[in-house]
């Protein structure tokens, strides 16, 4: 086991290395000119301020130095200075991360609450109305624009029936907590404030609903998948002629069995939605993760993209590193491959 | 899960329905926008860039069936033309992104090595990160414009079809067919092409369909952000940007979103019937 856990760990290493590596060259050989995007043009026609900025920024510097510069930064835990809101790039991240954490979050619970259950139905009652239901569901699920689907019940639950509150996060009369954690539900909960808690559900409600959105069908999908898979094997059919009642099968021989590809998927899944976070955050206008990446992506804020996708790297990795343990602890024949 | 149920014997219609139903409704939706699409600009009912700001965000009625926008552009109009962008971005970024990803996959498999080695560490790096937002920074820094987005989209788009083909390669490599084809004396480029390919194509082929809904998804999130195509181009995604303020006047935003919801479900269909054709255990297990 310690050396299955060695060698993963060691390959996830690498990769993120070789992630950074790959970012890195993207961001600075294309053709987006981060000065003339940050100087604006008067300024950008006096040679002098540009050779200044350039020296600023050490975009004078050989590709090679700057990236040795970056990594060594990373090390130290210091991804440098964003060149757009000119602070440390990682305390705009932390400022921004539990905003997306918090929605992420709270989506991904809904969509396992759903979807597990769901699958779980369609694949027992087999081409019932539940097994129908389970499949339009998913194929919505996955052929719905989340931005769309965002605009939609935004029109219906704060534009037209009025039930639910508007964009943000809380409503601009609310004050919001003393950041501890930064996840509003627990900090407000922390300190006792429970007007400002009810207020961060109630505006938590429709965008974690239209995120969840996007990984139920999925997580429908591969569960019912691996139920049926399971359920078609000999020892469901023993447990069943040894005369166990249907739902020991199900939950007790079948469901363990079944949950190897739904680990995957659903490991896959976070990482995704905390990604995914983007469209929805923008109809939101949700201060979180995927607004700052995409506001930094328009700016061609080189810091901050590099800091973003290397964390995300690193989120997506280990991730995976988590998957595969999971695996190895779900299913003993991993170890002995 | 008590007693037996025996099935219902099913009449020819509803075998048929069974069988090929799903696929066949995708594959209608798709016809459907793919001729309106072509013929654009004749059935569309007014000029889809024409400015009547005195008719501006009405609601649909006879004369404007969806409604006109902020700029009093007829939306009707705005949403058949822009069926244009959406399916040709789907269909090029697929097919180009899928033909390449196929060969390296397959490439890799048959190679063997280090080449395979080398290439499939390679789709692991790009797999590293989330797709949009990989393809948004680089979308972001070639600059605003269809084919720049198309660009930054196949980047993120061949890594999938590359471990797809691999995996099929490999299970077909084994086969007798192939050693017979080797003992014949033909080269390996004969051999993948012309013996393992036409093997392992129906996979790839769900794969293709269900992906080119996943690319129109893509690239019309892209636009939505103010990626992808340059104003005033009718793209669907453009379109519910520009509506998504307008909450009172729904109808700017809600139909070219709705248009994107039918095509990417016709191609959901499609794949999902051709899954089912191919591996009919998939669904009647």
């Amino acid at each position: 086991m310690l050396r299955y856990v060695v060698s993963r760990l060691g390959l996830s290493v690498v990769m993120v290395l070789l992630a950074t590596l790959v970012i890195f060259l993207i961001a600075n050989t294309v053709p987006g000119d981060p000065v003339l995007m940050q100087l604006g043009d008067l300024a950008a026609s006096n040679p002098a301020t540009v050779a200044e900025f350039r020296h600023h920024w050490g975009l004078d510097l050989p590709l090679w130095h700057r990236y040795w510069i970056f990594l060594d930064g990373m090390l130290h835990g210091d991804f440098g200075e964003s060149l757009v809101s000119r602070r440390p790039v990682l305390r705009d991240i932390a400022d921004y991360a539990p905003a997306t954490v918090e929605l992420a979050s709270i989506a991904f619970v809904l969509s396992l609450a759903v979807g597990l259950p769901l699958g779980i139905l369609a694949a027992v009652r087999r081409d019932s109305w539940i097994d129908h239901l389970a499949r339009a569901v998913s194929l919505i699920g996955v052929s719905a624009p989340t931005f769309w689907l965002a605009f939609v019940v935004l029109a219906i639950f704060y534009g037209w029936l009025d039930i639910a509150p508007g964009p943000g996060r809380l409503d601009p009369v609310s004050f919001p907590p003393t950041p501890i954690t930064g996840l509003l539900l627990i900090d407000t909960a922390w300190l006792g404030d429970w007007d400002t808690f009810r207020d961060a559900a109630a505006h938590l409600v429709l965008p974690s609903i239209v995120l969840a959105g996007s990984t139920l069908g999925l997580i429908t999908r591969t569960t019912r998948a691996a139920m049926l898979e399971a359920l078609s094997q000999d020892y469901v059919r023993v447990a069943r002629a040894k005369g166990l009642r249907g739902r020991a099968v199900v939950t007790g021989h079948a469901l363990p069995n079944a949950m190897l590809p739904v680990v995957t998927l659903g490991g896959l899944a976070y990482a995704n939605l905390l990604a995914g976070a983007v469209m929805t955050e923008t109809v939101f206008s949700w201060p979180g993760l995927g607004r700052y990446t995409f506001t930094s992506a328009v700016a061609v804020d080189f810091p901050a993209i590099m800091a973003i996708t290397t964390i995300v790297a690193i989120v997506f990795v280990a991730v995976n590193f988590l998957v595969d343990l999971s695996y190895a602890l779900l299913d003993p024949r991993v170890l002995k491959r | 899960m008590s007693g037996v149920v025996l099935p219902a014997i099913a009449s020819p219609r509803q075998r048929w329905l069974r069988r090929y139903g799903l696929a066949s409704l995708g594959a209608a939706i798709i016809l459907a926008w793919a001729l309106l699409a072509i013929f654009a600009p004749w059935v569309s009912p007014f000029d889809a860039n024409f400015v009547d700001v005195a008719n501006r965000l009405k609601p649909p009625s006879w004369v404007h069936w969806m409604g006109t926008d902020a700029l009093g552009r007829d939306v009707a109009s705005r949403v058949i033309h822009g069926a244009r962008v959406s399916l040709a971005v789907g269909f090029v970024v697929v097919a180009i992104g899928g033909l390449f990803g196929t060969l390296l996959g397959a490439i890799a498999a048959y190679a063997r090595g280090w080449v395979e080695e080398a290439l499939m560490r390679l789709t692991d790096l790009v797999f590293c990160f989330p797709p949009i937002i990989l393809a948004m920074a680089i979308a972001a820094a070639l600059g605003i414009g269809t084919v720049n987005t198309v660009i930054a989209m196949l980047v993120v788009w061949w890594p999938k079809f590359a471990r797809l083909a691999r995996s099929l390669v490999i299970t077909q490599r084994s086969m007798e067919y192939v050693e017979a084809a080797q003992s014949v004396g033909f080269g390996p480029a004969h051999i993948l092409v012309r013996q393992i390919l036409p093997n392992a194509v129906g996979p790839l082929v769900v794969l293709l369909t269900l992906d080119v809904g996943n690319a129109i998804l893509v690239f019309a999130g892209l636009s939505f952000l103010g990626l992808g195509v340059v104003p005033p181009t009718a793209e669907w995604g453009a379109m519910v940007a520009e509506g998504r303020e307008l909450v009172q006047q729904w109808w700017v935003a809600t139909f070219p979103g709705l248009a994107i919801l039918t095509v990417v479900m016709g191609f959901n269909f499609m794949g999902d019937g051709f899954r089912d054709w191919l591996d009919p255990h998939a669904r009647t297990r």
